[in-house]
């Protein structure tokens, strides 16, 4: 345990070259201000970490498993309370989350859809729940089914839908709020490659086109690189930050970056990163 | 040959002609070896007295399906709000969940006298054995649904900061449904078992008896004919009741719910 404690101070940054993301120098839309995550049972899900994700920004959290990057996530989305610590978002208090330009959406690792709800109404349901009227959250539902590519399967039962389909429709569930700020837990990790590719080139080109920050967590390196302006790999027992690394490849990015020398020496770097961050996750 | 992979002929012709041929097969066995209908009825048997008993048997059949009804309704009712309590609060489930159990595990027709003498009205008592066996497949199956909530779309729910009814209303209750109708298919069989059973031991006579009471007195005067004609009646009754869930659940999960939907191919 002590040894891994010292980890903590070996965070680096491995492309040194400043970010060329068009927000990186935005306000910060999350604040992680030594936040800490100690279980019920004693154990110790995050040591104290300190992250700023500015407006703008796409920033994957990638690492071994168990390394506390959806311990993390829950805390940001506030499904859950740090144990020491605190977390701001949009420089101000939790409770003004849910305001216009204030609002956060969360696309969980399964599609999370409800079964007896046809697709449109599982897309409307966080503007019911927010009361919203219904001749309002029409208009807002057709862009988010339209964004999607849904339009027509929108009286579809989720059972009639693919899995990548379906994954679709939690996406335009979590984009129907408008949100600034868009947490992703691994929500591609069941897909097929294929499916995977695609809907990782449609999330980018949402993101740019909507101005919008993102966090993600993954598994895969090549998506992380594909995606990300900023890619943040952390290390295991206790869950920490082990280092950063900035893709300063401009924006849009289309297909053709993956088959670039400069995505394989990227992919390269980061694998070699999380490498280091498995062995050093006691 | 085609007819075999004929979906509406391996439903409900093989079926039929499986059971014409054991009826057939009964029917010879009788004749054949000349077996008294005092012991052990022919098909032709029970049929002739069942037209010839015809108004006495349905009044008695409807006596019965009566009771099963009513405390299928009421188990129905009492089993749902009772699941409903029992899962807003962990302390009042702990307390009585006990001995909802032991309503279930102690025999109808153990605690049917006991229930017979202290109430005075004979229907009533009926409609409460049949009640107390019907109502713990409810309570149990609902209790079970309304907590089976995915996970994670209880965490989108409280994402969106939804009140504790909207959650009940729009993700528990509808998580519960497929729950609560497997439920409602063993209750209503086990309402039509309460009511005959009770009806067994009251011993009920007059213009209130009941298929069990008509089943009794057949056997007393030996007429066993009309011991099976009633016991068919009680059978199509089951099968009725059990038909009508299956419709109704089909009716309201038809659309989503794994259980109901026909797979395609």
């Amino acid at each position: 345990m002590q040894a891994a404690v010292e980890h903590l101070d070996t965070r680096r940054v491995a492309a040194a070259a400043p970010a060329a993301a068009r927000h990186a120098t935005g306000e910060p839309v999350v604040e992680i201000l030594s936040a800490e995550k100690v279980f019920a049972n004693g154990t110790r899900g995050l040591a104290p970490i300190d992250l700023t994700i500015r407006e703008g920004e796409f920033v994957s959290l990638i690492g071994p498993s168990g390394c506390g990057k959806s311990t993390l996530l829950k805390l940001v989305a506030g499904l859950s309370e740090p144990t020491d610590g605190r977390l701001v978002w949009w420089r101000s208090g939790f409770d003004r989350v849910g305001q216009d330009g204030r609002q956060l959406s969360f696309v969980f690792q399964d599609p999370t859809l409800m079964p007896w709800s046809r697709v449109e109404s599982n897309v409307r349901l966080p503007l019911d729940l927010a009361g919203m009227s219904k001749a309002q959250a029409a208009k807002r539902i057709d862009a988010a089914l339209d964004l999607v590519g849904l339009t027509e399967y929108r009286r579809n039962y989720p059972r009639q839908l693919s899995g990548g389909m379906r994954m679709r429709v939690s996406i335009a569930r979590a984009l129907v709020t408008e949100p600034n700020l868009l947490l992703m837990d691994e929500p591609f990790g069941a897909l097929d490659e294929f499916t995977r590719n695609k809907l990782d080139s449609d999330l980018v080109s949402l993101w740019w086109g909507k101005k919008l920050s993102v966090i993600f967590v993954t598994h895969s390196i090549y998506e992380a690189v594909f995606l990300s302006t900023r890619i943040v790999v952390m290390a295991a027992r206790p869950g920490r930050i082990f280092g950063e690394m900035v893709i300063d490849e401009p924006h849009p990015r289309d297909d053709a970056f993956r088959t670039t020398q400069r995505f394989a020496q990227l992919c390269r770097d980061l694998s070699t990163m999380l490498t280091e961050a498995s062995l050093a996750s006691g | 040959m085609p007819l075999i992979n004929n979906e509406l002929f391996l439903r409900i012709a093989s079926p039929t002609i499986a059971g014409l041929a054991m009826v057939a097969a009964w029917e010879g066995v009788c004749r054949y070896y000349n077996i008294p209908s005092y012991l052990f009825p022919a098909p032709s048997a029970v049929a002739a007295t069942f037209i010839e008993d015809t108004p006495t048997l349905l009044r008695a059949l409807w006596m019965t399906m009566r009771v099963a009804l009513i405390a299928f309704g009421a188990a129905v009712i009492l089993g749902t709000l009772i699941a409903f309590v029992f899962v807003q609060s962990k302390v009042i489930e702990r307390a009585f969940l006990p001995y909802a159990v032991v309503l279930q595990v102690t025999p109808i027709v153990a605690i049917a006298p006991l229930i017979i003498i202290l109430v005075k009205d004979t229907q009533i008592a009926l409609i409460l054995c049949a009640t107390i066996i019907a109502i713990f497949p409810i309570i149990a199956n609902t209790i079970l649904g309304l907590r089976s909530v995915d996970h994670g779309l209880a965490n989108l729910f409280s994402l969106n900061k939804a009140g504790r009814l909207q959650t009940l209303i729009r993700l528990r209750i509808p998580s519960a449904l497929p729950y609560f109708f497997g439920g409602l298919r063993i209750s209503s069989g086990l309402a039509l078992i309460g009511a005959v059973v009770a009806e067994f031991v009251a011993g009920t006579g007059g213009r209130q008896a009941g298929l069990a009471y008509e089943i009794l007195q057949s056997g007393f005067q030996l007429n066993i004919p009309r011991m099976f004609a009633a016991l068919f009646l009680i059978t199509v009754a089951g099968i009725v009741l059990f038909v009508a869930m299956v419709g109704l659940s089909r009716l309201a999960l038809g659309d989503w719910h794994e259980s109901e939907v026909v797979a395609e191919t």
